[in-house]
């Protein structure tokens, strides 16, 4: 219960005082701008972008600067920004296949036609902390090397596709998919909404998921096919132009996991999959949310629900950090009535409990009570 | 100048002059008419939309539409499909799946063409757009129901003669069911699902 | 896929004006503005529409190439102007930088200018591609420093 209160407003208004002077810190050293976030925290801006489900970099290193690298903090403020804003229309689906790639590896193949290229990893640094990042230090150029001249890189389940070994990314009906901002989640969910409340959801409640399918928790023994990560193009179908548009380019991490296969009398064993795509260069969001994806399609494969990646209602209604937090961080809003009362009802208990055991040897000594009478009936 | 620079010429006339309190004028007038059912508004000449909307129609789209709400029109073209998207970015569908529908009649048949909603989400019907001869010198119609003290009486003309036996159909389907805005002209009426519509001769005039 | 077909559906002269759009769309404000200086002469731009922060839906596809899903929003900032009375262009970019937008919208309406076509092509369609490749040129060329050349080690007894 939550019953108006006044009061404390000369407290809260100090707070955001301090909040804004301890945000800034020494005034002595410079601030940070919006550039050097976006910039050098490219990851946390990414990551914030994903989970906020808005693609704006420059506002997401802002959210990053008011909540003081709170990230959830700056996903709340992304996604408080997005809902006053008008939707105008809906992008076709973005071209995956037609990636400016800047990252591109596969666990499967060495030798995937288009080839494997490594980009900007964290994979094969030592993990050692390096005495330079205390430093500015000169950073040297990238090197560079002639790119071959070999056309788009084909998805590497277009080439296990084309030999039918591994099932087919589904059809497409013409429908509009499923919108969770627009339509409250609904159980039993489509792929499509699943696939957009994991985009948006919780990077470390997907890895821990994922991480337990993998621990035998819904096992589905999974390889990575392919990570890709780079630009696409977005292009909006805009009826004052009456034709596509490009309005420019996103960064996107696509995960394909090729996992356990199955078959049946009549359908040869082929390989499923699990998918994952989300915005900004986010591998481990994208890993873990191709094995949850693939979990959760445990029905599609006759596969039996035991493990919680595989419970769709568990992982989606859990999976959102911003309902997450708001709903735990709630308990610190004023509960005093609420307490009052359950303390109330604890004292009368307790009086209740005390005048029964008082009751209970007075009649004792009496009569036999009501268990041993063997009636059933308890009290009055 | 081909068919397409026309289409698109088209397109970006006829809205509002100053979206923001155009659309929130527009917006007050139909709440006050929707929670009055009965109530005559006049949102004059805000609008002017291509054929076959009229400038009520036009306003209310361009106050209520967006790209979340798909719109039906009956005998909507190329050039009003442009003028539609551009002024309100909506769509044009078919009309089951119109959250707003423009159509030249109400009866029998709407209930079975348009969306009434679900008994857990009412809200999902649409709302449909009605143009009639006039709001003020037609054969007189008792409304009452939420909005209304005790009756009131509404003379409404080219309703068709189905009309009021499809409005008690609609009511039976409480709590879903169709909206009605009538329009005509620069003006219009709502008749919210909840409006009991009888025939004027069951009821004493005043 | 249950768009038009494009190849059909739209002429060379949509084809032509939506490369010059998507374009206009990539190039930053600065440079449409110095641009505009130069090749927009004394002309007015009336705003229309705009410009205007919105969102769109980017949508991806289910394994890469099946059914669409919603992936998230973008930013993004429209605007459609008349030139001077006569012409009208419209613009849609990915962020929030309304002076870009109206620049783009600008420019999608003097393209739409018989006579200056060529010059719009030329001096501002042209520039941008080209700046637009060879970003992609150098960014391409990084990555492919960092790709894997496998040597087959040799097994077995052979």
């Amino acid at each position: 219960m939550y019953v108006a209160v006044k009061g404390g407003e000369a407290a809260i208004a100090n707070a955001h005082r301090l909040l804004a002077d301890r945000r800034r810190g020494d005034r002595a050293v410079p601030a940070l701008t919006l550039v050097q976030i976006a910039g050098q925290l490219a990851l946390a801006v990414d990551r914030v972008m994903a989970e906020g489900s808005l693609y704006d970099p420059e506002l997401a290193a802002m959210a990053v600067r008011q909540s003081r690298g709170d990230l959830i903090e700056a996903i709340f403020l992304i996604r408080a920004y997005r809902t006053t804003l008008p939707r105008f229309a809906a992008s076709r689906p973005i071209d995956t296949g037609a990636m400016l790639i800047e990252r591109r590896i596969s666990a499967t193949y060495k030798d995937l036609p288009g080839g494997l290229l490594l980009g900007p990893t964290f994979d094969y640094t030592h993990r050692l902390i390096e005495p330079e990042m205390a430093e500015d230090g000169a950073v040297p150029a990238p090197a560079s090397r002639q790119p071959a001249d070999d056309g788009p890189a084909p998805r590497v389940t277009d080439i296990l596709g084309d030999e039918a070994l591994i099932e087919g990314d589904g059809a497409d009906d013409g429908g509009e998919p499923a919108d969770l901002t627009r339509s409250p989640l609904a159980f039993p969910a489509s792929r499509d909404l699943r696939l957009q409340a994991l985009a948006r959801g919780d990077e470390g409640f997907l890895l821990g998921l994922g991480y337990s399918t993998q621990r035998g928790y819904g096992r589905t023994h999974p390889f990575v096919g392919e990570i890709r990560i780079g630009e696409v193009e977005v292009e909006v179908d805009l009826p004052e132009f009456g034709f596509a548009v490009t309005i420019g380019r996103v960064r996107v991490t696509e995960c394909q996991m090729v996992s356990q296969f199955t078959g049946s009398k009549d359908v040869p064993p082929k390989f499923t999959r699990g998918y994952g795509l989300v915005f900004g260069q986010l591998e481990r969001k994208a890993m873990a949310m191709s094995l949850v994806d693939r979990a959760l399609r445990a029905d599609e494969f006759d596969e039996e629900r035991r493990a919680p990646a595989q419970d769709e209602e568990f992982v989606l209604a859990h999976s959102d950090n911003v309902q997450a937090t708001g709903f735990v961080e709630h308990l610190k809003l004023p509960h005093y009535v609420d307490f009052q009362a359950e303390l109330g009802l604890l004292r009368t208990m307790r009086g209740d409990a005390n005048e029964d055991r008082n009751q209970a040897s007075k009649i004792g000594e009496s009569e036999p009570s009501a268990l041993d009478r063997g009636d059933g009936s308890v009290g009055e | 100048m081909s068919d397409t620079t026309e289409v698109s010429r088209r397109a970006v006339e006829g809205g509002f002059a100053d979206p923001v309190f155009d659309a929130q004028a527009v917006f007050a007038s139909l709440l006050e008419a929707m929670s009055r059912p009965g109530t005559i508004v006049d949102f004059g000449a805000r609008c002017a939309p291509p054929a076959p909307l009229s400038p009520a129609q036009g306003a209310i789209l361009c106050a209520l539409a967006d790209a979340d709400t798909p719109v039906s029109i009956e005998g909507a073209d190329e050039t009003l499909a442009a003028w539609l998207g551009f002024q309100t970015s909506a769509r044009l569908a078919e009309p089951d799946k119109a959250r707003f529908a423009v159509t030249p009649r109400f009866d029998g048949t709407a209930l079975e063409t348009f969306a009434l909603g679900t008994l857990a989400y009412p809200d999902r019907s649409a709302t449909l757009l009605v143009e009639v001869l006039s709001l003020d010198s037609g054969e007189p119609l008792r409304l009452a129901g939420p909005g209304i003290s005790g009756h009131t009486v509404v003379r409404i003309a080219g309703l068709g003669e189905a009309f009021v036996a499809a409005r008690r159909a609609n009511r039976a389907l409480d709590p879903c069911g169709l909206d009605l805005f009538l329009t005509a002209g620069t003006q219009a009426l709502c008749l919210p699902r909840s409006t009991i519509v009888t025939e004027g001769s069951r009821c004493t005039l005043p | 896929m249950h768009h038009p077909d494009d190849t059909t559906s739209s002429s060379t002269l949509d084809n032509g004006r939506r490369r010059a759009v998507s374009a206009f769309a990539q190039a930053d404000a600065a440079f449409l503005r110095e641009a505009w200086a130069k090749l927009g002469g004394s002309r007015e731009i009336l705003p229309l529409r705009g410009p205007e922060n919105g969102l769109v839906m980017v949508r991806g596809r289910a394994g890469g190439g099946g059914a669409p899903f919603n992936l998230g929003e973008a930013s993004v900032t429209r605007a459609s102007v008349r030139l001077d009375g006569a012409m009208v262009g419209h613009a849609m970019v990915l962020g929030r930088d309304g002076d870009r937008a109206t620049f783009a919208a600008a420019f999608d309406a003097l393209w739409q200018v018989e006579a200056e076509r060529e010059g719009v092509e030329s001096r501002v369609v042209a520039v941008i591609e080209t700046a637009l490749a060879e970003v992609d040129r150098e960014r391409r060329s990084e990555t492919e420093a960092t790709r894997v050349d496998f040597f087959t080690m040799m097994r077995g007894e052979d």
